[in-house]
């Protein structure tokens, strides 16, 4: 009963924090440019829009495909926030992002091409980190599911110093900022238009945006994870940390790919992987 | 709802503009005007587009491109022509690779003349363009239940 009711509220309440969050991260992200910015509920108003507008795909794949890949970014938030295996949660996260590549694939698009593959390396760069939390969690608390994470009572980040900061610095490919924003921007201004994203139009594009949603949500529920223990503390650091990825948004131009990987692997196994092994020595 | 109208993302095409109304167009996004108050977003892809806004006049060899840029933008679409070379062709009518202003090949709803026009006077005739996208966006919906 309890599940299904953390289910429900997830499918509800994720995309309205997600466009709170947005919606947020636009206006500050104006107010760093000097400029007013939109309302808060853009965000939502945009995604309403792309739902009214014409269906002119060729042909029936790219949308089916985005429906899979909202449909498991929701499955992953059902397992995640469920309290189910953080590794099943994942393994469906990474399924989810294939199919937003084979989507992308699907189009006829050389720019939508360009950005699927940017999209697989920027998944090959962030997989180990993500990996590595999960193995970080089960050294601290004992468990892979994220039912006993969540009722662990101390702060795992003390333990896990390391995967923390490799993991913020993972957050920036997730969340399509810069320096990371390599496969799609938020603007579409970069030499690839707007990369996997170029292809999709009206509910198909509004079904990637609202897995965007989710994911954010989803993304931000592992960093509150790294400081379980203590409510007010992991929201604290769920905001500290997103006002300093707006920050490196906005204060930084984008990396070629090969620094973007090299760098990201750099940082995984210097700090995730040393801090593995410190663990393991402990 | 009318959401279309406060989430309007345009598609810039400068056709064989003196680049002298490319600027004021930029200018609109710039912290004086900041038209993302209003929702509005310069997309540079036309299948995310809803206003399609052109500067300057057609020359031959663009005709095809600005025709292949309004067929990808998914309905309900708006074409708003930016300057008075886009009206008319203005000084460079009489050119001999000069077809004339945008509305010789594609239907226009909504002219803002000038050189260059104003930000101001762009930012009023995407307002303008609004009030026409959900009109069409209404005509469509109902020629979508009819059907």
């Amino acid at each position: 009963m309890n599940t299904i009711l953390t289910a429900v509220a997830f499918l509800i309440l994720a995309p309205v924090i997600g466009i709170l969050v947005t919606g947020v991260d636009r206006i500050i992200t104006a107010r760093m440019q000097g400029r007013v910015g939109p309302p808060v509920l853009q965000p939502l108003l945009d995604i309403a829009k792309l739902f009214e507008k014409e269906k002119v795909g060729v042909w029936q794949a790219p949308a089916v495909l985005i429906f899979l890949h909202l449909a498991f970014m929701v499955v992953t938030g059902l397992i995640f926030f469920g309290g189910g295996d953080l590794l099943l949660a994942i393994f469906a996260l990474t399924l989810s992002e294939v199919f937003l590549v084979l989507a992308a694939f699907s189009t006829r698009s050389p720019y939508a091409h360009v950005g699927a593959g940017r999209e697989l390396i920027q998944l090959i760069a962030v997989e180990p980190v993500i990996i590595l939390t999960a193995v970080g969690f089960y050294m601290v608390t004992g468990s892979f599911a994220a039912s006993d994470i969540m009722s662990f009572s101390g702060l795992p980040v003390i333990l896990l110093p390391g995967i923390f900061i490799s993991m913020v610095c993972i957050l920036t490919f997730k969340l399509r900022k810069s320096p990371f924003d390599l496969s799609t921007s938020h603007h579409a201004h970069q030499e690839l238009v707007k990369g996997v994203m170029t292809e999709f139009s009206g509910s198909t594009l509004g079904m990637v945006e609202l897995a965007h949603l989710y994911e954010t949500v989803i993304l931000l529920g592992i960093i509150y994870l790294f400081f379980v223990g203590n409510p007010v503390l992991g929201v604290l650091a769920v905001v500290v940390v997103y006002l300093l990825e707006m920050l490196a948004d906005n204060s930084t131009s984008r990396v070629k790919w090969l620094p973007a990987l090299r760098g990201a692997w750099l940082i995984t196994l210097i700090l995730g992987g040393g801090n593995i092994i410190a663990l393991s020595l402990l | 709802m009318a959401y279309l109208s406060k989430s309007p993302w345009i598609l810039h095409y400068d056709a064989s503009s003196c680049n002298g109304c490319d600027i004021e167009i930029l200018a609109c996004l710039t912290p004086r005007y900041d038209v993302e108050r209003f929702g509005i977003i310069n997309t540079g892809n036309p299948k995310h587009a809803d206003i399609l806004v052109i500067t300057g006049g057609v020359n031959e060899q663009n005709r095809s491109v600005i025709q292949n840029l309004y067929d990808q933008m998914p309905n309900p679409k708006v074409v708003v022509g930016v300057g008075i070379c886009a009206c008319t062709g203005g000084v460079f009518r009489e050119c001999y690779n000069v077809a004339g202003g945008v509305g010789e090949i594609l239907p226009v709803d909504v002219w803002v003349p000038g050189c260059a026009a104003r930000p101001e006077q762009i930012i009023d005739g995407i307002v303008k363009a609004l009030g026409i996208l959900e009109q069409k966006r209404a005509d469509m919906s109902r020629a979508e239940a009819g059907a």
